[in-house]
This record gives structure tokens, sequence and C-alpha cells, in this order.
């Protein structure tokens, strides 16, 4: 068990910034899509962006996940990323927001005004 | 000697690949001591015996000590494994996990977990009836058989029973990470048996290293 602690540990990124449900998170990904098959198959590497609400955190270590909610054409959108996968290039905080709870759930059947959480106060 | 090793299973992780998450059980295998050769002239067969882990010296009996004289060693756990023509080996040579290489295909044999006596939904998987609507079946095997002609139970039919605790062979899985220094094995999947049962990697009978994915 002892062997399984030190590897997960050695794969967590500690580069990865401090963030919390209820913040505004840019996550950019590297996506791979392969075109044909056989000897003509190639694999394309391109980046995405994805923002959005950061609505749960789960998991710990290297297993960490969080999920990040967009509305996209009026249509919400839901990802989970690993936390310490290597595809995700970077994670910007773009606004830290103020909320009480750790799981956003609620978010999901809120619309418009009310689908908003409230800005962080510096203090 | 095909590729095997005997091992110990500690529990699952996973390894992140360039793109994807892979489920991973982590084995520690070896370093696995040859405890004896088999020959034809004195056996009838060529084959290999490994030793794994470590017992201490008092607790080995004499018929033990005796037999374990040539390789210098006090394993815990003895398996016999296949010798392939033209291989030589002598009692005391040590086998480690650097036998495999990351992409290799291996089958892992364990003791699968005991499940105790269960039912035939559980052991056979069977549908069972519905659960609710006063239908009075619900996890009952049903029939199990004819009338008067044959008047008996076929042999073979399912039933309840105990389930588990038997050898089962997880076969053709993928060699994700190998790691030398501390003995540890990666294989994609799951693997037979509760966390610390001993378990034997072997070469895939089935896909060689190379075919397949990756």
């Amino acid at each position: 068990m002892k062997e399984i602690e030190t590897f997960e540990r050695s794969q967590i990124r500690d580069e990865i910034p401090q963030f919390a449900p209820g913040d505004t998170v840019k996550v950019t990904v590297e996506v791979s899509e392969a075109m044909g098959t056989g000897e003509k198959r190639t694999v394309r590497k391109r980046t995405q962006v994805f923002q959005g609400l950061v609505i749960r955190r789960h998991g710990s270590g290297a297993r960490e996940t969080f999920t990040v909610r967009k509305m996209s054409f009026g249509v919400g959108v839901e990802r989970t990323f690993p936390v310490h996968s290597p595809t995700i290039k970077e994670i910007t905080v773009v606004s830290e927001g103020d909320v009480r709870r750790a799981k956003l759930y609620y978010i999901r059947d809120k619309v418009g005004k009310a689908a908003r959480v409230k800005k962080k106060k510096l203090s | 000697m095909g590729k095997a090793i005997i091992g110990e299973k500690l529990g699952m992780s996973q390894v992140f690949t360039e793109d994807e998450v892979v489920p991973v059980t982590v084995l520690k295998a070896g370093p696995c001591v040859v405890t004896q050769v088999k020959n034809e002239k004195k056996d009838g067969y060529r084959a290999l015996q490994l030793g794994y882990g470590e017992m201490k010296p008092e607790r080995v009996n004499l018929p033990m000590k005796g037999h374990l004289k040539k390789s210098n060693s006090t394993p815990r756990v003895l398996v016999e494994v296949p010798l392939e023509p033209g291989e030589e080996y002598s009692p005391g040579k040590k086998v480690t996990v650097a036998i495999f290489e990351e992409g290799d295909r291996a089958d892992v044999t364990g003791i699968s977990k005991g499940k105790g006596f269960a039912g035939v939904v559980k052991r056979w998987g069977f549908s069972g009836g519905p659960a609710s609507h006063g239908s009075r079946f619900h996890r009952a095997p049903g029939a199990i058989g004819q009338c008067a002609t044959p008047s008996r139970v076929f042999k073979g039919r399912k039933m309840p029973g105990r389930m588990g605790g038997e050898r089962v062979t997880a076969l053709n899985l993928l060699v994700v990470r190998v790691d030398r220094d501390k003995n540890l094995l990666m294989v994609k999947g799951s693997v037979p048996g509760p966390h610390g049962s001993i378990v034997i990697v072997r070469e895939s009978v089935k896909g060689k290293a190379g075919k397949g994915r990756r």
C-alpha cells in the first residue's frame, strides 16, 4: 500500500494553482484527434479552452478531479477533468467566488441571473 | 523459461499516459529465486521451481531446508513454471521484474476472493424475478428439470453454492509500468484476489508483445 501511495504522489503536479468550487477558471486542454485508420492513421494535437464555473472537486491526491460548468448557446455543458492529468496545459483562475457549499449542484436548476455566484470580496 | 514471476497484489491505482488515464493493478513481483531445476532425466519433464518471499530461517522445517539448500534461500511460496527447450538455469539464480517490459502482454493468475455460499443470481447471473407487484418470485432458481422423464436432475445444473476462492487467470493484460528499483509491476485492469494475495505473472498465451494497440 505504501508503494501505491508513493507512486501516486509522484504523479501529482505541484504547479497547479489553488482553486475551489465557485471560482471561474479557464482550462487549457490538449486533445488528440486521430484521422484515418491503419497506415494512414495520423494523430493531430490541438489545444482547447474551456472556461466556466467550478462546481465540484472530487477525490484526493493524484486521483482528484474537478468539474467545470458553462453555458454554451443556451445549453449547460459540464466537463470533468483530472486535476493532475498531463493533458491539462494550464489552469488559470479568472475570478474567485464566494460560496457556502462544496458542491454547487443547485446551479443546474437556476437560470439567468440566479445562476450566478457572488464574487469574493478582497479583505 | 517463458517469462514468469511470482508476486503479490498490492492494490489498484491509475497511471496517466499521454492522453488518457489508465486503471492499473499494482503488483509487487519478485525477486524470485530458482529453487529447483527439473529435468527430463530425473523428473520426466523440464520445469523451473521459483520461490518468492521470505520466511524466518527457524520456521523452515528440515525437509524444506534440505530442498532449499542448493538455492540457499528461505522463500515463503514455491511455484513451478515450464522451462523452454535450450534454456539453462541453476538453483540460486534470481528472477526480477526486469524480464517484463512496458508494452508486454501478461496473464495474471491468483486465487479469487471468496464469496461464501452464493445464490444463483450472484453465482451464475440468473435474472431473478420482479421485485414487486406481488410476484412472490425474487431470487430463486426456478425450475431445475423436467418430470417423470428423466425423473432426476441432470449433472451440472447451475445451483447455489460456494463461490470464489478458486484459481482464476486474468488473460492478456497490458504491462503499463515496470519499476525495477522497487520491484513493482503495473498491469492494466483488475487482477483476481484480495490485496496481499499471491499472484503468478506469466507471459501472455494470447497476445504477443508489440501486437495490439500499443
